[in-house]
């Protein structure tokens, strides 16, 4: 889950990482009277869960509360990344002297949190590490030991860091570390990491993406998060605890794990069709097949079906069983094909043959094939 | 990580609805299930095999070699860390939706106590003929033969097909190794590609990534490196950006984790890619005789 900056820059802030002063308004009225607040001159700019704002017109320097008004009442109409701008942070404006980059992130490679550091900043780290590699740092860390300042002091040692007092920046570092630690997060970063002329650091933007697999335990921070932009079917699927997803073909597909449901739309495409759904039941949504079946065929683009099962954990015949359920209860006329295997499969097979009069193709391809030339 | 017949397995999560269900499947099939956890029902006995208190405890009465986990997410960080401290040397944890941090904790420990980890999120591992641990059709003599192919897949249900299309192609497995949905698992594909490449009963091996992350690209990496022959599909190449694909790992973020680098990188190495799964009887004959 993704987070705005303003709630981001919260986080910094309580953990004694110092932000700008910023007040958050959501419209252009209150946008002045910040500006007013904040002694005239300020910096207006997008709340949108995306990169590239500054690109698409979504910051601004404004020196007047008039302006500040004109500015936020352009940026509100605005669409950035796919999100409407509903809300502006209007900060005060800061000189820096000097960017920095840091973050702290999960590490697939390494298979621990990674804290990285850049004597560069304000650009992309990507951007940065193509250019000039030997201004980023990186620490691996070891969550049996943990990370600290004379850990961060370690890291930084021999980097050209002009005035900017080590201690200070390992102190930032090691406060980031923390939050990423207790908000359990995915991603946090500071880029820019600013200095200013007294030598003190200021955030003036940040990143935070919390994991989704701890918003149970985050219950507060998650509340204050960006939700997806979702379809309304998106949205329906999420009440269900479905991971559903519309695209825009015309074959409808009802699979489980999402491996298999991406192969299955592969298929569809490779054979000449066009998908018109991520849906998968694996796992604990095995039991859902009722819900999920009728979520598909509520698309009205759609105009036949692939059913791919093939279990593991996921028993075909429990799924089978479901699927024919809503067959039954919802009526549908259009054409579906099956694709049956795995654990439960013979009487998931027999299932389908009685109850439904259909009977499954013996290879995936097949099914897949069957239902792109029924769509066209 | 691949287990042989004999080796000591302790079911963690051992009474629960699916916890029943997988042991009885694995006892049938071979795997040496020597007991079960569950704190509320220590001293009974489940499925014909004891159940202990932690697997702390069970150490005292019989020292296992390799534990699977039936356990929900949020207790999943304190039954790794229980498993690991007694003393099991191989974990199987196939809980899906554990936070990032919990699993990185996990493994940092067992690192330090020389603990391979399997999964999270992943269906197991199948070593067709010897044993199985986790939750694949072992048993389903269609989807699982012994024979010489090695599997690596993200995916179970993917897995098992991929699997389904070797037996009809008239292969078998040597070892199928499940590593995992999560962005962050205990075993990487290179790895899991490294171990098959050094197992002597594996003469080629059959990758099954997924869109999402670097494991794709880091594993041709040490492909471009192998005698033996490798051949990959890689699924969600009809997968929009910026989606997560069912997967915690699945996800494209601007170039990152594309199907298309995945492939490149992979055709660059020497891997032959196929574009869908039924494919592979036709690949593997091909990979096998250059």
């Amino acid at each position: 889950m993704n987070f705005e900056e303003y709630p981001a820059k919260q986080l910094l802030a309580s953990a004694g990482i110092p932000v700008p002063k910023g007040l958050l308004v959501t419209c252009a009225d209150a946008a002045a009277t910040a500006a007013q607040e904040l002694g005239g001159k300020a910096v207006v700019k997008a709340q949108v869960p995306t990169g590239k704002r500054g690109k698409a017109g979504g910051i601004q320097l404004v020196n007047a509360p008039q302006e500040a008004r004109s500015a936020a009442t352009k940026i509100l109409g605005m669409e950035i990344g796919g999100y409407p701008v509903k809300r502006l942070l209007i900060e005060e404006p800061v000189q820096l002297v000097r960017e920095f980059y840091a973050a702290v992130m999960n590490d697939p490679g390494s298979k621990g949190p990674v804290v990285l550091f850049s004597a560069e900043g304000g650009m992309e780290i990507e951007e940065i590490f193509a250019a000039n590699p030997d201004a980023i740092r990186q620490y691996h860390v070891d969550l049996c030991r943990g990370f600290n300042r004379s850990a961060a002091s370690a890291m930084l040692a021999g980097l050209e860091l002009g005035n900017l007092e080590p201690e200070r920046l390992a102190s930032v570092l090691s406060s980031l570390y923390r939050v990423y630690r207790e908000k359990d997060a995915e991603l946090l970063e500071i880029n820019p990491l600013g200095m200013i002329s007294t030598g003190d650091l200021v955030a003036l933007d940040c990143k935070f993406t919390l994991d989704d697999a701890a918003k149970t335990r985050q219950p507060e921070l998650a509340a204050l998060g960006s939700p997806e932009s979702a379809t309304e079917l998106e949205r329906r699927g999420r009440e269900l605890s479905l991971c559903y997803i519309e695209l825009d073909g015309n074959v409808g597909v009802l699979a489980n794990g999402a491996g298999l449901t991406m192969t299955t739309m592969d298929a569809i495409r490779y054979y000449g069709g066009s998908p018109a759904n991520f849906l998968e039941i694996g796992g604990e949504a095995y039991t859902k097949a009722t819900a999920a079946l009728a979520l598909v065929l509520a698309n009205r683009n759609v105009k036949s079906l692939v059913i791919n099962f093939c279990g593991a954990f996921a028993r075909t015949d429990v799924m089978a069983a479901g699927v024919v359920a809503a067959w039954e209860e919802l009526k549908p006329t259009l054409p579906v094909a099956f694709s049956i295997h795995g654990t439960g499969e013979e009487e998931a097979i027999a299932l389908v043959r009685t109850r439904l009069g259909y009977e499954p193709y013996d290879r995936m391809d097949d099914a897949v094939k069957a239902a792109v030339e029924a769509a066209q | 990580m691949i287990v042989r017949k004999g080796e000591k397995v302790l079911v963690q999560g051992i009474t629960g609805k699916q916890g029943t269900f997988w042991t009885e499947r694995m006892v049938e099939y071979g795997t040496h299930v020597m007991g079960g956890v569950n704190p509320n029902k220590a001293g009974s006995i489940h499925c014909n095999l004891p159940v202990f208190a932690s697997a702390r405890e069970a150490a005292k009465e019989v020292a296992c070699d390799v534990a699977v986990m039936f356990i929900p997410p949020m207790a999943a960080k304190d039954a790794a860390i229980d498993a690991i401290e007694s003393g099991i040397k191989k974990l199987v944890i196939l809980t899906e939706h554990i936070p990032a941090q919990d699993v990185m904790e996990i493994i940092a420990l067992a690192r330090a106590h020389g603990t391979s980890i399997l999964g999270p999120n992943t269906a197991g591992q199948v070593t067709p003929g010897e044993c199985f641990v986790g939750i694949m059709p072992a048993f389903n003599p269609n989807i699982f033969r012994q024979g010489k192919v090695g599997v690596v897949s993200r995916s179970g249900s993917l897995g098992a097909l991929i699997c389904l299309d070797l037996v009809r192609a008239g292969y078998g497995q040597s070892a199928f190794i499940g590593i995992g949905g999560d962005a962050i698992v205990g075993t990487t594909m290179r790895e899991a590609l490294r171990e098959l490449d050094e197992d002597p009963t594996t003469e080629a091996i059959l990758l099954v990534g997924e869109i999402g992350g670097t494991a794709e690209e880091d594993a041709a990496e040490y492909a471009a490196g192998m005698n033996k022959p490798v051949v990959a599909f890689v699924a969600g190449a009809a997968a929009p950006e910026r989606k997560r694909m069912g997967h915690a790992g699945a996800i494209v973020i601007g170039n990152r984790g594309t199907y298309r680098s995945k492939r490149a990188a992979l055709e660059r190495a020497g891997v032959h890619v196929v574009d869908v799964p039924s494919q592979i009887g036709e690949a593997l004959p091909k990979a096998l005789a250059c």
